[in-house]
């Protein structure tokens, strides 16, 4: 198990390095002078200039300052904002809870539907429960998330007034941001409707970003689920006398969900991208607006540390998938 | 026989295999209902596209300073000349949908040709000659895909430049590596098989065993591939219009048109709600025939 875990991470160091050159080379493949682009709109003296360039190290050989880069990332050093002048990691940190809530609760969403819609498409297989279900689903997958959320607003925040359109939290409230995040800060604050209004702001945005994962969720457990129905394995169970429920819910739904369990990992990828836009229609206030803000402020080493901080993330949660996947597929390890 | 006559036989001989393998093919396909039907959308969206200006009620682009807001003609204060009604500086919504239309269709055409052909080539060499261009590619390729796909499409557009051109590179770029994954597994497949092997034997260049032998083996799981970027490609297109990094305003492209109406939409929902309906019919018609196809051409599924 240990071979394999690490094989597994040896294969990830080459390819945290590339994404290291790729954010590193980001700003300097921005067209036109990297300290003109740091100092903004306003532009800067001549001696002032020099020390930038001095300071970045923009004058030294490329090697030299890409080690010094690397340098800096081991000591936890992201760069500095130029509009609010925090280091990078201490803003991701700050924002990363609302998105970490965001996405957790959009993947439990996607889940808890998806597996037993999947679930019942594939033992009712060609019904018309079976082609509602699939034909809902790829509805959802190739759907414009940021047009649902306009959708959805229109709807819940304007004619049925339900929900609130922006934000995490009614401004009414003020309390310490203990876990950062709000659904069990609400709860620890004791305020009265704190909780509730945490989850009414949450709820859209979940769904939202829910849609295509759960679309996916569903697709994947039916297919799964066909599969594994017409192994031999079931059919004996089927002839020992085992009840139908018995059948699927034991000896079927276990195989099958080992590709689910999969697909559900390679979902963060698809949070992340889905966050950028969710985010951004319902201003909350995460990492995947912070991203789309930055890029459109040029505050560029934000856009640097955050494209390598998510790389990371999503790296990351692939390599605890991979394992897992090993953990509950063996023949898998010893490939 | 002359040998001329042998020519000709086979000539007819190969069309007919064609013409059987079609015949198989559309059998398989037409049993799908769904993707008949995307098809016929697909088909009917194409030809909307093509014939844009003569479809077109208005110039998309033409201000009716009248007309402010006018909502489609089944509301109250709607006008029939409107029919899905006008924008914020009274422009005709349902033109600006048909011109869209051609935009959308020409992003993913230019998407997928990028992608596919860059995508099919890299594949190739590294599935071909293995050892460290292979070793190279794919670590490359793991590289791209360690980023959430619309993350760096959005990033490759803020150091190209934001317009419609750049979005269709960075888009491009994104989605290669699934196309470089899917050539290089069945280049791998195929590589050792006895027929590739006889090629080789009787004198075939590394070129035309790639391109000529193996590649046309490979087809099937890169046409299914092709349609779902196709989808994919409209969808990313939109959502960097959406967020003001795609193609930039007057352009009537369909996420571009969503960007500009997002201020209204409490007040006026037809503004909103039509373009991004027209993005849903047209992926989700794309995404029909996509698994129509993937039903079709998979020997795996046929069987069952």
């Amino acid at each position: 198990m240990f071979r394999f875990l690490f094989s597994r991470i040896g294969l990830l160091i080459p390819t945290f390095l590339g994404v290291t050159i790729i954010s590193f080379g980001f700003i300097r493949l921005l067209p036109g002078d990297p300290v003109l682009l740091l100092a903004g709109e306003r532009g800067i003296s001549d001696e002032r200039y020099a020390e930038l360039m001095d300071q970045f190290g923009f004058s030294r050989p490329i090697w030299e300052q890409y080690f010094d880069y690397l340098v800096g990332l081991l000591n936890g050093d992201l760069g500095t904002s130029i509009v609010t002048k925090k280091p990078v990691l201490t803003e991701f940190m700050t924002l990363f809870p609302a998105t970490v809530e965001l996405a957790l609760c959009a993947i439990v969403i996607a889940v808890a539907l998806g597996i037993p819609a999947g679930i019942i498409a594939a033992v009712r297989r060609g019904s018309f429960t079976d082609q509602t279900i699939m034909g809902t689903a790829l509805v959802g997958y190739s759907m414009p998330i940021f047009w649902w959320g306009l959708l959805l607003i229109i709807l819940f925040s304007g004619i049925l007034q339900w929900t609130p359109v922006s934000g995490r939290i009614s401004l009414l409230y003020f309390f310490p941001q203990t876990t950062g995040f709000m659904l069990i800060d609400s709860l620890l604050s004791g305020q009265p409707g704190a909780f509730k209004s945490a989850v009414s702001h949450l709820i859209l945005p979940s769904i939202v970003l829910a849609t295509i994962p759960l679309a996916v969720i569903a697709r994947q457990t039916r297919s799964a689920m066909l599969e594994v129905l017409g192994e031999d394995y079931v059919r004996t169970a089927r002839a020992k006398g085992l009840s139908s429920s018995r059948v699927i819910g034991l000896h079927a739904l276990r195989n099958a969900l080992i590709p689910v369990i999969t697909t559900i990992g390679l979902q963060v990828g698809v949070l992340l991208a889905g966050a950028i836009l969710t985010e951004t229609i319902f201003s909350w206030p995460g990492i995947g607006k912070w991203m789309v803000d930055s890029i459109a402020r040029r505050d560029y080493p934000v856009v640097q540390g955050g494209l390598l901080m998510i790389a990371a993330i999503v790296m990351i949660v692939n390599l605890i998938v991979d394992v897992l996947y090993g953990l509950v597929n063996p023949r898998i390890r010893h490939t | 026989m002359s040998s001329l006559d042998a020519s000709a036989a086979a000539k007819t001989e190969s069309r007919n295999a064609n013409r059987a393998m079609l015949a198989e093919f559309w059998f398989y396909f037409s049993q799908n209902r769904g993707a008949v039907i995307g098809l016929f959308v697909f088909l009917t969206l194409v030809l909307i596209a093509l014939f844009a200006p003569l479809v077109a009620p208005h110039d998309p682009n033409f201000q009716y300073r009248d007309n402010f807001l006018t909502p489609p003609f089944w509301q109250e204060g709607g006008n029939i000349s409107f029919l899905l009604g006008t924008d914020a500086v009274g422009r005709d919504i349902l033109s600006r949908l048909i011109f869209g239309a051609r935009f959308s269709l020409f992003i993913g055409v230019v998407v997928v040709t990028i992608a596919l052909s860059g995508g099919v080539v890299l594949g190739l060499i590294a599935g071909y000659f293995r050892g460290w261009v292979d070793t190279t590619i794919m670590r490359v390729m793991d590289v791209i895909l360690a980023f959430p796909s619309l993350l760096l499409a959005l990033v490759l557009v803020a150091v190209l430049g934001p317009g419609l051109v750049n979005a269709m590179i960075a888009i491009a770029v994104v989605l290669q590596p699934h196309f470089v994954r899917l050539t290089r597994a069945a280049v791998l497949s195929e590589r050792n098989r006895d027929y590739v092997v006889a090629a080789r034997l009787a004198g075939a260049g590394n070129l035309r065993l790639m391109f000529k032998t193996i590649l046309p083996n490979c087809l099937a799981p890169l046409i299914v591939q092709a349609t779902l970027s196709f989808s994919n490609a409209i969808l990313d297109a939109a959502a960097l219009g959406f967020l003001g990094m795609g193609a930039q305003p007057p352009t009537p492209e369909w996420g571009t048109m969503l960007a500009e109406a997002r201020e209204f939409i409490l007040r006026a929902w037809w503004v909103v709600t039509f373009p991004g309906l027209a993005i849903l019919i047209t992926v989700l018609a794309i995404n029909l025939v996509g698994d129509g196809l993937r039903d079709a051409l998979d020997p795996k599924l046929k069987r069952s």
